[in-house]
């Protein structure tokens, strides 16, 4: 199977556009057109050809960028589909899917009514497909893609073997145009002249090497549902349906050694509607003991309406989380995790956070504050001055010259300087733009006033200034 | 009378403590000294810095809760509180408790056998609360560098009142109980 506009199908599916169409993808610092529809193509418009020159001789040329992520999505979508024909469905390039269908054309009454099915349904879905039916996987390929009807192999041009173009030009120059020139030619000169793979192509395109197709694994899902005869409403039940769909679904996680990190329990009204629950875990987990209670909070906020007949849970986020021994000396933080874990559903698994420390002289910028959820402790603090244990946005002073001020009024307190001990320079990061060290160098005092506060001042020099900015145990 | 210190200091387990005053942070953060779970709401401007933690316990063990409003910090604590999980818990407080979340905090910590610890604004204290302090830092005339503090005991519920002059020993990582200049025998208070 070949998909020659997938890429520009993808995107009519979900938007059709009556007009010429194109994508555009960047290479070699310009926009070139990477796929086009068949009305662009009826315009003139080619592939490689630069997007500048497309508009110049099509104006009403529309386009998008192109994704081949999305594509790639996409085709793994096809290639899920395509299983319905036979199970070992593998994927051929970017663009093109491979099926070894021994055994399972007689299910669809022929070969012929299998393509003629497969073509049919790609033609209702939107998707221009070229199809090729051969013994061999290069055959079918050249069919797929050189083919126009009931001619031979050894009649299609040498480019149907799957060939770099530098051959294939070389080749042409030869005199060797189709593949049956090339069949006919010695070997050993070709050999010599191409190297080997010039000749495991043609052998593969014939059938007497064989070449076979990988069929993908599908990736596990983690997801369960269940649907109900009779609507059910009350909290109980949700829960003791919730319990009865986490047990398959951790025997699951438990097969993998993943363990989940974000679940949605979607809830189907009977009215159609379908409140979610969602659940953050503060840490991979797979124990349905321990979820279930997790579950209780969201579940008790859900309105069930009319009733609820249909339940489904997935693991939407999953992580590894391999076997561990039991009785390590490390104690189990299973219980902080799970506490983490409560809160979080209240106020948001990113405000429950931790401190780490981070590389800087700059007291603001000394630590980070990072979700607990998401890090792991770091004891690595450095601290070789000591260092106010409140810090708040700096508050100006009175006071005039470099020496701190005997006197002065602080959030409606007069003070007085009883020790000083300083300063302490601190200069800017130049490399961060910061506007609170607009002021440039601050030279720090830590003033100890007779009337007991201890307080961290600091004075900039090059824009004469004092101001409290933190207050000491 | 006069209880004495190691009898209250420690903060008595599985119960809710308050304190004021300037030096609350602390008094709370040498009251923990160790792993705590630290509930603060998220609209103040200030910070606790780790840096300054560092001499009273590892900033590494330190949890912050940044709730949005004091419903979601009393509910957050009540649910750390009974769970038990973290041995000590630091409740900001903003606007006054009433008896009846007073006393849901105090059974959450008898239930997870926690201790408790609100920050409160002068003056609205709870009546449900174990013991109420008032911390201040003093001036300290012999050393630089000093974490001499005075702390009162205003309310106790098993015991009496006492005040004593403390200090911060970051070699062993405790509270000192430094005995009041005036009180000193042979000091000049006492002599004349």
């Amino acid at each position: 199977m070949w998909f020659p506009r997938l890429a520009s199908d993808r995107v009519l599916r979900a938007r059709a556009v009556d007009g010429p169409f194109a994508i555009t993808l960047k290479s070699n610092n310009t926009e070139q057109i990477y796929c086009l529809n068949k009305r662009a193509e009826r315009l003139g418009l080619t592939r490689g050809m630069s997007f500048a020159d497309a508009r110049a001789f099509c104006p009403d040329l529309i386009s998008q960028p192109a994704r081949p992520d999305l594509d790639a999505r996409f085709l793994a979508m096809l290639r899920r589909w395509a299983t319905r024909y036979c199970p070992w469905v593998g994927r051929d390039g970017m663009h093109g899917l491979v099926l070894d269908v021994t055994g399972s054309t007689h299910l669809w009454g022929g070969e012929a009514e299998m393509l003629a099915d497969i073509q049919a349904r790609a033609k209702r879905a939107g998707l221009t497909l070229r199809l090729g039916c051969a013994g061999t996987r290069g055959a079918a390929w050249a069919f797929a893609h050189f083919g126009t009807g009931k001619e031979a192999l050894t009649d299609l041009p040498v480019a149907a073997l799957r060939l770099e173009d530098t051959t294939i030009t070389a080749l042409q120059r030869l005199g060797l145009r189709n593949i049956g020139d090339l069949a006919e030619a010695a070997r050993a000169p070709l050999a010599r002249r191409f190297g080997p793979d010039l000749l495991l192509r043609l052998d593969q395109a014939m059938g007497h090497i064989p070449e076979p197709v990988t069929p993908e694994t599908e990736p596990p899902q983690f997801a369960t549902r269940m649907s109900l005869p009779e609507p059910v409403g009350l909290t109980e039940d949700v829960m003791g349906l919730t319990a009865r769909l986490l047990d398959p679904l951790c025997d699951k996680l438990n097969r993998y050694e993943m363990g989940a990190r974000h679940l949605t329990l979607t809830l189907r009204r009977v009215d159609q509607g379908s409140p979610q629950v969602e659940l953050r875990l503060a840490a991979p987990m797979r124990d349905p003991h321990r979820i279930l209670p997790l579950f209780e909070r969201g579940v008790g906020e859900v309105d069930a309406g009319f009733g609820i007949d249909q339940i489904r849970l997935e693991a939407t986020q999953v992580e590894p989380l391999p076997v561990q021994q039991i009785g390590s000396a490390q104690t189990s933080p299973d219980q902080l995790n799970d506490l983490i874990t409560r809160i979080g559903t209240r106020i948001g698994l990113d405000n429950i956070q931790r401190v780490l420390p981070a590389d800087s002289h700059i007291p603001e910028r000394s630590f980070t504050i990072a979700p607990a959820a998401f890090s792991t402790p770091d004891s690595a603090w450095s601290c070789p001055r000591p260092r106010p244990l409140r810090l708040f946005p700096p508050e100006p002073l009175a006071g005039h010259g470099a020496e701190p001020p005997a006197r002065f009024r602080w959030r409606r307190m007069s003070l007085t300087t009883g020790r000083a001990i300083g300063p302490e320079r601190i200069a800017p990061e130049w490399w961060l733009p910061d506007e609170a060290w607009r002021s440039g160098v601050r030279d720090y005092w830590r003033i100890e006033t007779r009337e007991g506060r201890r307080l961290w001042l600091y004075h900039t020099p090059q824009n004469p200034g004092w101001f409290v900015q933190g207050e000491f145990a | 009378m006069r209880v004495d210190f190691h009898t209250v200091f420690p903060l008595r387990p599985a119960r809710v403590h308050e304190v004021y005053g300037p030096s609350s942070m602390s008094f709370a953060a040498m009251a923990a000294a160790g792993a705590c779970l630290w509930i603060r709401e998220s609209w103040h401007s200030d910070t606790l810095m780790p840096q300054g933690l560092l001499p009273i316990f590892n900033p590494a063990r330190l949890l912050l809760a940044r709730p949005k409003d004091q419903t979601d910090a009393l509910a957050v604590a009540e649910e750390a509180l009974k769970d038990g999980a973290l041995p000590f818990v630091v409740i900001e407080i903003t606007r006054p408790l009433n008896l009846r979340e007073g006393r849901r905090l105090q059974l959450a910590a008898k239930a997870g056998g926690t201790t408790g610890l609100c920050i409160i604004p002068e003056g609205i204290g709870s009546n449900a609360a174990e013991t109420r302090w008032h911390a201040a830092p003093i001036f300290d005339t012999q050393s630089e560098d000093s974490t001499l503090m005075r702390w009162e005991i205003k309310k106790n519920k098993s015991g009496t009142f006492g005040a004593w002059n403390v200090r911060w020993d970051h070699k062993t990582r405790r509270v000192h109980v430094v005995s009041p200049v005036g009180e000193r025998p042979g000091s000049a208070r006492a002599r004349s």
